[in-house]
């Protein structure tokens, strides 16, 4: 079976020896013990396991780690600078936009990749962007707040 | 004041909420308790008044008196100045970390960050039955409390004597000791240097009002937010252990189905594979996921399963009880017998109203599926997993492998959530039972099928309605019965002479357990659907009836903040819109909800033949007593709201045969962003009222508004939840 040996995640070559049809969240989580994106439904469709692949959200769950070999890979580790938090890590907190913070990684990689996109997306567009990510507890209206903040706008609330 | 067995009988008991008596007391050898601190002071707070007046106070000396039996809390302050709380409860998203954090920071008058939580780790913390009922902030915060303000009061008495003032002369501000005119001033870490003491504390001291709260009261943070928005929260799902192997359990083909014979030649010969057979069991270990996902693949299981009732016959079955209970349940307000006579109601009635409602089942879906991470040292089992009851699962445990529970360890980290959809221990059993094989630490991780198929569901229910009113609006008559989903909020706070409300138990086709909220989402919906009916036959205002009908003083509280605040009465819904309005009472909180929705066009996914039901904007007004925390209040009934929109409008379990037709997010559909509407949260603080648990109620009141808001723009009535699962057709 083919191996996929070399992986670059959050800026640094990492040496694996996995099956290169293995998920790249396995690969990410049980090799790498980068846990911080999670699996939620092994399907594509709740998000919690959503990284960037060359600054393009992916569902890693349903992602080959062949995919991976040769591209940027980007998990929520990788979003801290010099121990500061990302914007958006930020927004999240100050907009209290979690609850059990399962969906949190996923959500934050998704409107990372989101905001690669637009610059400043409409409430209209982060409902659009942000769909194919669940959050069980129900956050999303805080969740909309932190991509506004994040992104430099005012919030739903504040433009009422 | 905590009267353990006073509080189980105030929780609606299911089958699923299993109460056990702590399995032995805990014996306080004091060496051992000690053991597990460094230097300092353990305050210990005893359970009930009783036996802290048999125990009586500490000694300052701390060693030289008896320890309670039964412990509700402790706190240690240690040499550093930092104070560790140990509590049973568990986080799992409703944010009682950050809560009850602030209730001791509170109490003790110090910043929360030199508060930390030890939460359901059951060597190390109290006996705790469980993390559900909403009883966390009603119980636990005042116990905790009561700890920390007899620590305050113990530390400045120790303070006073090394500082050589009187205890009156001193006062903790921001963790320090501080004189009359700020001349003295001594650390927390200072008193606590050097001392080894456990002092237990008077269970009636005092505790702070909410009229003099300082940290509780406000909006404070997450605690630990930082670890959950950079991935550094290890839930139990991220836990790796040394030498730790992957396991995967072969899932019988249908419920209650039996293991005939299994062929696992194959995946025993995969290198690595080890494969467990104990009766109905089979599992594998592996070294890694997708071998141990192979090996169980690659075994031909035989099971044997009799025919099982569908979705399509769910109600006829439900209709026909095993038991009949009267409608109680600690939010229902108790056991209630019939009052007056449903005869004379009724004839005393101008309009009379007969009519069924139900719901159907539902799944929790936490997004973090059941795992668990099993680890055997010696005879000692110790099991990470994610449950709302570490001592329920502890039991559990000891019950699957026949040891005592002292020899199992539960952990249980903060949890990536559960609706009340966790508190069994299945897959910890599971995981513990490949880790004794194996020898090895192993991890067993639910797929999203097996969370959807093998947990537990909201209960399914009917419930039938009889009613009388008069054309000026007084209701007359009530006759309630539900039928197997629950009597959790089964009990009117409506003014009505004649009134007989029962729960009847059936014998449900699927396992069924706790839920946000329990069948109280049941019995509103049927409740507040069937007022407004009632309403519309009077023709009386929604509201104006609502509140002509209850004197309940908090109730018009609530009914009357949501009608301001959404503008109830003030206009009329535009062109294919329609306004909702529902109360109602539950867990000691009031919650008035009003919807707006719109019928619009089906997208390209939905049926072109029905319209979409959009809710377009939700006022909920709630009064938990006491607010501890606005935002992180808010925040609770914004998810509640989001959460019941699902079960409103198209979440539905559909099975046959014993079988889950739809296990799959692509399959169950959930909500997601493009269904949120507009969450407005009016709070209404009484900090004349002690606080309410306040993670389920806000879940009540959205199905009814919805279902009364689709009559009040398309004149049809639906009287079954889910509402609207393929749009409406009109």
């Amino acid at each position: 079976m083919a191996k996929v040996t070399d992986l670059n995640v959050n800026g640094k070559k990492m040496s694996v020896d996995v099956d290169a049809t293995a998920s790249l969240l396995s690969v990410l989580r049980n090799d790498l013990h980068l846990t911080g994106n999670k699996y939620g439904c092994g399907e594509g469709q709740c998000g919690a396991c959503t990284v960037l692949l060359d600054g393009q959200p992916v569902r890693s769950c349903i992602t080959q780690v062949a995919r991976a070999a040769g591209k940027q890979v980007t998990t929520i580790e990788g979003l801290e600078r010099d121990g500061q938090l990302h914007p958006l890590q930020d927004a999240f907190i100050k907009a209290d936009a979690m609850q059990c913070a399962y969906c949190t990684s996923g959500m934050i990689m998704s409107a990372a990749g989101l905001l690669k996109k637009t610059a400043k997306p409409t409430r209209d567009e982060i409902i659009e962007g942000m769909n194919g990510n669940i959050c069980r507890c129900g956050a999303y209206q805080r969740i909309i707040e932190a991509i506004q903040i994040a992104s430099g706008q005012p919030t739903t609330k504040e433009a009422a | 004041m905590i009267d353990e067995q006073n509080l189980v009988n105030q929780i609606e008991p299911d089958r699923f909420e299993l109460f056990e008596k702590p399995l032995y007391n805990f014996s306080f050898d004091r060496r051992d308790f000690l053991k597990g601190f460094s230097l300092g002071i353990v305050f210990v707070v005893p359970v009930t008044r009783a036996l802290a007046q048999q125990q009586g106070e500490a000694g300052r000396g701390g060693f030289n008196q008896s320890l309670p039996n039964d412990v509700g809390a402790w706190i240690h302050l240690d040499e550093d100045g930092a104070i560790t709380v140990f509590t049973g409860k568990v986080e799992v998203g409703q944010n009682t970390r950050t809560t009850l954090t602030q209730s001791v920071a509170d109490e003790l008058h110090v910043p929360i960050s030199s508060v930390q939580l030890v939460m359901g780790d059951t060597d190390v913390v109290p006996f705790d039955m469980g993390t559900f009922g909403s009883r966390s902030t009603p119980t636990m915060a005042p116990q905790l409390r009561k700890a920390a303000a007899a620590a305050r009061e113990m530390l400045i008495a120790m303070a006073a004597e090394q500082m050589k003032v009187a205890p009156s002369d001193l006062k903790i501000i921001d963790a320090r000791f501080v004189n009359h005119d700020k001349s003295k001033t001594l650390t927390l870490a200072e008193v606590a240097k050097g001392r080894k003491l456990v002092k237990v504390i008077p269970a009636d001291i005092p505790i702070t009002q909410p009229k003099d709260w300082t940290t509780a009261g406000t909006s404070v943070p997450k605690v630990d937010a930082k670890a959950f928005v950079n991935g550094a929260h290890q839930y139990t799902t991220d836990i790796q252990r040394e030498g730790m192997l992957y396991g995967k359990v072969v899932r019988p083909s249908a419920f209650n189905a039996t293991l005939v014979s299994a062929d696992a030649k194959a995946a025993e010969a995969m290198t690595g594979v080890r494969v467990v057979t104990e009766g109905n069991f089979i599992g594998v270990t592996a070294s890694d996921q997708q071998v141990a996902t192979r090996a169980a693949n690659a075994i031909v299981a035989n099971w044997k399963a009799a025919p099982q009732p569908s979705n399509a016959e769910l109600f006829d079955l439900l209709r026909k009880p095993a038991n009949e209970r009267r409608g109680g349940g600690e939010g229902g307000g108790g056991g209630s017998r019939p009052q007056g006579s449903i005869a004379d109601g009724l004839a005393a009635a101008d309009k009379k109203l007969e009519q069924s409602y139900s719901v159907a089942y539902i799944a929790h879906a936490p997004l973090e599926p059941r795992a668990a991470v099993a680890e055997w040292i010696g005879d000692k089992l110790t099991v990470w997993t994610g449950t709302q009851r570490p001592f329920g699962v502890r039991g559990e445990l000891a019950d699957a492998f026949h040891i005592p529970p002292e020899r199992v360890r539960v952990m249980v980290p903060d949890t990536g959530s559960a609706y009340g959809g966790k508190h069994t221990g299945e897959c910890a059993i599971e995981a513990a039972r490949l880790a004794k094989a194996a020898g090895k630490p192993v991890k067993l991780v639910w797929t999203r099928e097996e969370e959807f198929t093998w947990a537990y569901f909201r209960p399914a229910g009917v419930i039938d309605v009889k009613s009388g009113v008069k054309n000026d609006g007084t209701i007359t008559a009530w006759e309630f019965h539900n039928y197997n989903s629950g009597p959790a909020g089964i009990q009117i706070k409506y003014d009505i002479p004649n009134n007989d409300i029962r729960y009847h138990e059936s014998n449900s086709p699927l396992r069924q357990g706790s839920y946000r909220g329990l069948a109280a989402t049941a019995n509103h919906f049927a409740r507040e659907s069937h007022i407004d009916e009632l309403a519309h036959a009077v023709n009386v205002d929604a509201l104006e009836f609502r509140l002509k009908n209850t004197k309940d003083e908090r109730l018009r509280g609530v009914l009357t903040a949501v009608a301001n605040k959404f503008g109830w009465g003030k206009s009329k819904p535009a062109a294919n819109h329609g306004f909702g309005i529902a109360c109602g009472f539950e867990k000691g909180a009031y919650v008035a909800t009003c919807v707006e929705i719109a019928l619009e066009s089906p997208t390209s996914k939905e049926d072109s033949r029905n319209k979409r039901v959009r809710i377009v904007r939700v006022v909920e007004a709630f009064d938990c007593g006491a607010v501890v925390n606005p935002m992180q209040l808010k925040n609770q009934i914004e998810g509640a709201i989001v959460q019941a929109i699902g079960g409103a409008l198209f979440e539905s379990i559909d099975f046959k045969d014993g079988k889950v037709l739809n296990p799959k997010f692509s399959s169950y559909r959930v909500p997601r962003f493009n269904d949120l509407p507009l969450i407005e949260a009016v709070l209404v603080d009484r900090r004349d009222i002690p606080s309410a648990g306040a993670g389920e109620t806000p879940i009540v009141g959205l199905a009814p508004a919805v279902a009364n808001a689709i009559f009040n723009v398309a004149g049809i009535r639906l009287r079954a939840l889910p509402l609207a699962p393929k749009g409406l057709s009109l």
